[in-house]
């Protein structure tokens, strides 16, 4: 609403008669703009502009008072460990999950691709039944599963007489982030999956056909003609899950809460933990928070420039796709 | 490992025989569906478990439970406040998405359709913001629904909750509505329809598919979202939605892993039976994220 009302008020004083004869023109299609432009001003754009003044501020709880301090919430992040290693961490699961839910998911997509599997359908519903299931429930199903207690999966290590003892796989500090990584991948992998298969859709039926009247092996078909055609959307799909990996928020805080002893505390659980959750008598520390927020933000907006540059670039090399 | 035991095997004897199609999608059918089904295992065990007694549990027995119980719902539903977190859920659920998909295809359709002036800038705004982690925002978004007297209403949260996806819906409807002929505008011009009127019987309508993506893309947020209504219920438990519910239920009932599998079951139920009913839609707009 303020926007419009911004173009309106300024189209007097405007030199070029013309915008303003084009705003009073186009009043109706502002009118359309109203509901979504307050949703998207209140819930993205106001907050984006906040984080960053807040970011400034010593301010120790929602009603409390706030307090300018510059940019002091930023020195002391740089010399915080919780905060350098949350950063490190999210970045570390960020690496290990995304290649290999990519791999996962484009052999399940070339598998599935085959329009004669008749079960590819159900094949496909289930493996993207994780990606609809809650979080929250995910939590409950693996601590159930992986636990130590006569868990299911430590009962079948132990049959198979791999391990001599349960292992504690969400209680020991250095598997627990791996662990995660694991759970991330399974859950997600139904829509990277998603993802692929409308890659594949572009490859042409008829090169499949060709290359069969010449004789070459289906995995020669696939190595050589295909991969190189879905290239290029492998750059976006790894942006869209490498975005998704560094909100990995809800399953970490569920789970583990980010323990044993912080092992595996993310940036948001970081964040969360600072502003709204803080332990042994400390107070919420919202400026602080904010300013952790806001370097996160930055790191993730620098990958995405980083990323689409890389997609213009890939698509510039095909001509198929330019 | 099979494809190598295989490939050598066809060295040696004929390879028509070996590798004949129909015989090898019949055995990467097998081994997908061994896949399949160990996918999916974890969540049919939970399922199983929420049938059976606490004991049963972790007695090491088979998916069927030997003695079925309906305890476990019974409980989960009245004492862990279960019932009342499932209609919160669903009053957030379906006033975020009446919200957010009339929004959206109002913004889309003057997006993708009206030259009005900055409307490229808006565009450009809305990529920017694409990718912001919910970890930047939450605390602005906490704080305003405060400060509107929502911080603690099932309303406020409601409405943060039509953020989420918006500028992702929009950008869909508007791709959408950028495709259609032109003729369907200047036709009603020339029976002296207006925009507002095109919108509502003509463009709407034609849209359908785009519809039914963002109201199943948005249920299936609004039914799981986490961050959001677990910042908005901390200070008041009545207003939990199932998720925080059943993170909270452990919380507080870490022991009765019967009541938690029950509460999960009830949760994951609705969304699972409409994923399976409008997959196709869901798959659709994912697909379209890429494409476009």
């Amino acid at each position: 609403m303020s926007a419009t009302e911004l173009h309106i008020s300024h189209a007097p004083a405007a030199t070029r008669q013309g915008l303003a004869a084009r705003i009073w023109k186009s009043r109706i299609d502002y009118l359309f703009l109203v509901p979504g432009l307050l949703i998207f001003g209140a819930f993205i754009v106001w907050p984006l502009i906040a984080s960053e003044y807040y970011s400034l501020l010593t301010w120790t709880g929602f009603g409390a008072a706030k307090k300018f301090v510059g940019l002091q919430n930023y020195r002391e992040l740089l010399q915080d460990e919780f905060f350098l290693n949350a950063f490190k961490r999210s970045f570390l699961f960020t690496l290990a999950t995304v290649p290999l839910q990519m791999f996962i998911s484009l052999v399940f997509a070339i598998l599935l691709n085959n329009k004669l599997l008749k079960l590819s359908t159900l094949f496909r519903t289930m493996i993207f039944l994780p990606v609809v299931t809650p979080v929250a429930v995910i939590a409950i199903v693996i601590a159930l599963m992986l636990s130590p207690f006569n868990g299911p999966i430590n009962g079948l290590l132990l049959d198979a007489g791999l391990f001599e003892r349960a292992v504690d796989f969400l209680g020991s500090p250095q598997l627990v982030l791996w662990t995660l990584a694991g759970v991330f991948v399974w859950k997600w992998t139904g829509v990277t999956l998603i993802y692929w298969l409308a890659a594949l859709q572009t490859v042409p039926d008829e090169l499949y056909e060709a290359a069969k009247l010449d004789g070459v092996r289906t995995w020669q078909v696939t190595v050589f003609v295909v991969l190189p055609i879905i290239a290029p959307f492998a750059v976006v799909i790894g942006l869209i899950s490498a975005i998704a990996a560094l909100n990995v928020f809800p399953l970490i805080q569920s789970t583990t809460q980010g323990g044993p002893f912080f092992a595996s505390e993310v940036m948001e659980v970081f964040i969360f933990r600072i502003a709204f959750a803080p332990s042994g008598g400390m107070v919420p520390q919202l400026g602080y928070a904010s300013a952790a927020g806001v370097l996160f933000g930055l790191a993730v907006m620098i990958l995405t420039i980083f990323q689409i540059v890389a997609v213009r670039r890939a698509r510039r090399k095909d001509p198929a796709n330019g | 490992m099979a494809d190598v035991a295989l490939s050598r095997s066809s060295a040696i004897t004929s390879r028509q025989s070996f590798l004949n199609p129909r015989r090898r999608r019949l055995i990467t059918s097998v081994v997908l569906a061994a896949i399949c089904i160990l996918w999916v295992y974890p969540l049919v065990w939970m399922v199983s478990a929420s049938f059976k007694s606490n004991s049963e549990i972790f007695a090491g027995g088979g998916l069927i439970p030997e003695n079925p119980t309906f305890e476990n719902f019974v409980r989960a539903w009245h004492e862990a406040n279960i019932g009342a977190y499932f209609f919160n859920t669903l009053f957030v659920t379906v006033g975020s998405v009446l919200i957010t998909t009339i929004s959206a295809a109002l913004m889309g359709y003057a997006l993708g359709r009206r030259p009005f002036p900055g409307r490229a800038a808006l565009f450009g705004l809305m990529l920017f913001t694409l990718f912001i982690p919910q970890g930047y925002t939450i605390i602005p978004v906490f704080e305003l629904l405060s400060n509107l007297g929502l911080g603690q209403s099932l309303w406020g949260l409601m409405l943060a909750t039509c953020g989420h996806s918006i500028v992702i819906f929009t950008l869909l409807f508007a791709g959408y509505f950028s495709q259609m002929p032109k003729e369907l505008e200047e036709a009603s011009r020339m029976d002296g329809v207006g925009p507002v009127k095109t919108f509502w019987y003509v463009m709407l309508p034609l849209s359908k598919p785009i519809i039914v993506t963002v109201v199943v893309m948005q249920t299936l947020q609004a039914w799981n979202d986490f961050l959001l209504p677990l910042v908005i219920t901390l200070a008041n438990p009545a207003l939990r939605t199932l998720s925080v519910g059943i993170y909270s239920f452990r919380g507080e009932h870490f022991i009765d892993w019967g009541g938690m599998t029950a509460g999960s079951t009830i949760t994951i139920v609705p969304v699972i039976i409409l994923f399976l009913f409008l997959q196709r839609y869901f798959i659709d707009g994912l697909a379209g994220a890429v494409k476009g």
